[in-house]
């Protein structure tokens, strides 16, 4: 039984390779003595003997491997180059119950890919990464890997490598080993049997552990390439064992998978309702409140408000456009945006409208709210003739020469102060705007501040200072009439 | 619904995931960054993923691990950003693998600045990466339409196979405007050719490598094909009192909004212009804009850019009305007036 076990060909790869392009479907188009053939027969026989084959997808990388979809009977995807971890990334978040492999070479991931197999482990992806180090690129023809040695001759690498010019070999095992989430980090050989049975166990484990849940499992496979190396498979083998374990100590640098606890997502399932309410959407259904009748110069209003930043010119304009919506009116809102920000205002404008909104951007406002004196200063000269120009006279010690406005000062501030806070300013200024002008209803404004205003506790103060600024704006109307 | 007062870079990732959008993979960069923050806040809370990735780069390539995976996924960037996902673009258009990809368009070349522009037309409309491949552009003007088209920008994906592209700008991702939304998507329709990782599906294939010319080739016609069919079949346009307009102004994203308060300003001054604003980029509403040529004296074709919309528009009507071009670069956006007088000006040439 077991003689059989190890002749056969674990069913984990296909029967015959049908999607090679070669004649022959039945051999790899792996050179001879190439150490991928038995890292795949590792894989392949896990997936068999763990009966995860039907549930695994496998990122072949650019490189030789690049055709591991060749031959591997599971779920395939092949990425771009360096990006397996990544990739891997994204199948294994949308299933978590899938067993992903990332297979990957050392120009793959030690050179171009660097950042995705760092982040991947230290994210602790729970993915498998088997990296395949043979210090050298050999798809495209045997260029200087990371891993290549000093003084290692490549095809980029003429005079051999220099640490001058090209530094040493990465130590990519040891460098993940600096990162705290990896469950499993080991570094075997294939150079001898007792090599290949020590990299089947690691690779075992590495695969057993993303089973059980456990997290990140990487294993470095030290691996001949022949045609790379120009040296024949023999030869190979004793170039590994001479050469690349001086730089590469193999050995399991972490094993913490028993003391780990399983880790699995927790997957919800959600009805209609319970997802509109997470996503913060479910809104009781409301009557359309009723509208004011609006005087024709201020019907389809365009409105800026300005001051320094943090008195609360934002919000007051985010208000007037909640309760503009409220009533059934288009309405927009835009923070300043781009060179208009300098200066020191800060400013926004505020659409209000019967009919479709073109242009959210106000450029002449029939209603101008400033806030301060350079925010008056810049501003006033484009305000619309027979519009209204509110200021806060508190702050304020110039006033406005325009006359084909109304001039409204209003000490925002100073009535703010007396409801006891400062920081109301900005809804006096709205209540003084809407109780003037009449373009909405007071109480509409007052239900607006429920969503506008984030704390709870400050929506009745500020509803205070909304009122407070109604009355004052209603008798600056009386007044002017 | 009842309608809400939104931000448009918040808006959309809610409509993304009443849209059946349970993956979102980004980096953070400024103007889309509120993208990348609302997904944080929302996936978990949805039963989603939100992943910050290392780099543009890999957050492109999750989301081509997960839309193999058969999932709807998400990701925004901006401009420099869309430039380092191009790679990974091309991959997916290779793989035929949908997704949807959100550019809040920033001002440039380079690190630029963080103010809206419209230059990343020929990057998203004509292909961006390596290869002979294209992929839809949806460009919104509104708050509303952001939400409505992220779907549509799925359906189209996955219809189709291909990722699309939602083409915005910072005035459409942080202006508010009342947004109603559509009910939410609860199932999706098995995918026959995506990895669920499970037995069915174990024997499909998500690659990009076609090592025979012959056989490359043969995937290269079909794209062609694909992108016919979508020429063909999903052109999205609007036009704005074109019905009797001697002149017409175009424009996309927000451009069309202040376009559209030029041509009134203009009908109230007793010319005749309309508007015709293609929503979808990428196909170009050809067929519409040569109808147009047949009746108008001129166009104006105004954009946030050095007048890379304005030769589709000219190819569309093969040069046969005058195509006139006002823009303005580096983050500046034009006023209602600043269009009207430029339009003044050419009109009466034309």
């Amino acid at each position: 039984m077991a003689t059989n076990k190890i002749l056969s060909k674990p069913d984990a790869f296909y029967e015959n390779f049908e999607r090679s392009a070669n004649a022959d479907k039945k051999t790899t188009h792996y050179c001879p003595g190439c150490g991928h053939g038995h890292v795949h027969k590792i894989m392949a026989e896990a997936l068999r003997d763990f009966e995860v084959a039907d549930h695994s997808v496998l990122v072949s990388p650019v490189g030789c491997s690049v055709f591991a979809y060749y031959y591997f009977d599971v779920g395939n995807i092949q990425a771009a180059h360096g990006r397996a971890p990544a990739v891997a990334t994204g199948v294994k978040r949308t299933h978590p119950h899938s067993i992903v492999m990332s297979y990957q070479g050392d120009g793959d991931l030690a050179a171009i890919g660097t950042s995705e197999i760092i982040h991947a482990a230290n994210r602790g992806e729970h993915i498998t990464v088997i990296f395949i180090n043979n210090a050298i690129y050999g798809m495209t023809g045997g260029q200087m890997a990371p891993t290549t040695l000093i003084d290692q001759k490549s095809s980029t690498s003429p005079y051999g490598r220099s640490a001058e010019n090209e530094g040493y070999p990465i130590h990519v095992a040891e460098l993940l080993n600096s990162l705290q989430a990896p469950v499993f980090i080991e570094r075997t050989s294939l150079h001898t049997p007792q090599h290949i049975n020590r990299t089947r166990k690691a690779i075992r484990r590495a695969l057993q552990a993303q089973i059980d849940k456990k997290g990140f499992t990487f294993v470095e496979v030290l691996s001949p390439c022949p045609s790379g190396w120009k040296l024949n498979p023999v030869d190979s083998m004793k170039w590994i064992e001479e050469n690349m374990l001086k730089n590469f100590p193999l050995g399991n640098l972490r094993d913490r998978i028993d003391e780990t606890p399983a880790r699995e997502r927790a997957t919800i399932e959600l009805t209609r309702d319970m997802l509109l309410k997470k996503l913060d959407l479910l809104k009781p259904e409301s009557t359309m409140p009723a509208r004011t009748t609006v005087e024709e110069r201020f019907q389809d209003p365009e409105i800026l408000a300005a001051g320094f930043g943090g008195q609360g010119i934002m919000l007051l304009g985010v208000a007037v456009a909640e309760a503009g919506m409220r009533e059934g009116y288009q309405s927009s809102w835009i923070p300043a945006y781009g060179p208009e920000m300098r200066g020191g205002t800060a400013n926004c404008s505020v659409r209000v409208s019967e009919r479709e909104i073109g242009s959210p951007m106000v450029h002449n406002p029939n209603i101008l709210l400033a806030f301060n004196r350079p925010s008056l200063e810049k501003f006033e000269a484009d305000a619309r003739p027979g519009g209204v120009i509110f200021y806060d006279s508190s702050l304020i010690d110039i006033v406005p020469a325009r006359t084909d406005c109304d001039i409204v000062p209003i000490p925002f501030t100073k009535l703010a102060d007396e409801l006891g806070n400062t920081r109301i300013a900005n809804m006096v200024a709205f209540g003084a705007l809407v109780g003037y002008t009449n373009l909405l209803n007071l109480e509409t404004c007052l239900e607006a501040l429920h969503t506008v205003v984030k704390r709870r506790n400050l929506v009745e103060l500020n509803q205070q200072a909304v009122r407070k600024g109604f009355e004052v704006g209603q008798e600056m109307r009386r007044q002017a009439r | 619904m009842s309608k809400i007062l939104m931000k448009g870079n918040d808006a959309v990732l809610r409509a993304a995931i009443l849209a059946g959008c349970r993956q979102y993979f980004g980096y953070p960069i400024t103007p889309a960054s509120e993208i990348a923050e609302s997904a944080a806040y929302y996936m978990p809370r949805a039963g989603g993923t939100f992943i910050q990735a290392e780099s543009e780069v890999a957050a492109i390539n999750m989301v081509y691990g997960a839309a193999g995976a058969g999932g709807r996924v998400l990701t925004a960037s901006s401009s420099p950003g869309i430039s380092l996902k191009q790679e990974g673009v091309s991959y997916a258009a290779g793989a035929e693998l949908p997704s949807v990809i959100i550019n809040i368009n920033r001002a440039g070349p380079g690190l630029g600045n963080i103010a809206p522009e419209q230059s990343d037309y020929n990057q998203l409309c004509k292909g961006g990466g390596h290869g002979n491949y294209k992929t839809p552009v949806l460009a919104p003007n509104c708050v509303q339409e952001f939400v409505d088209l992220v779907r549509k920008a799925f359906e189209l994906a996955e219809d189709y196979r291909t990722p699309v592209y939602l083409l915005a700008d910072g005035v459409i991702g942080q202006m508010m405007e009342p947004v109603e939304f559509p009910e939410p998507v609860m199932e999706l329709p098995r995918k026959d050719w995506a990895l669920y990782a499970d037995k069915e599906s174990k024997h499909n294939l998500i690659s990009s490598i076609q090592l025979e010319p012959n056989d490359l080739e043969a995937l290269n016609v079909h794209l062609q094909e694909k992108y016919a069919r979508l020429q063909e079949k999903e052109v999205m346009v609007e036009e704005y009192r074109t019905e009797d307009a001697e002149y017409v102004f175009t424009g996309f994203g927000i451009v069309s909004r202040i376009l559209r308060s030029a041509v009134d300003d203009l009908r109230k001054q007793g010319m005749k212009v309309g508007l015709i604003r293609p929503i979808t980029l990428m196909p170009f509403p050809e067929k519409e804009m040569a109808a147009l040529a047949d009746r108008v004296k001129s166009f104006l074709c105004v954009e946030l850019n050095n007048g890379q919309m304005l030769q589709d528009v000219k190819l569309a009507i093969q040069c046969r009305r005058p195509v006139h071009f006002y823009n303005r670069m580096g983050g500046n956006i034009p006023t209602t007036d600043e269009v009207v007088q430029a339009a003044l000006s050419c009109f009466k040439e034309a």
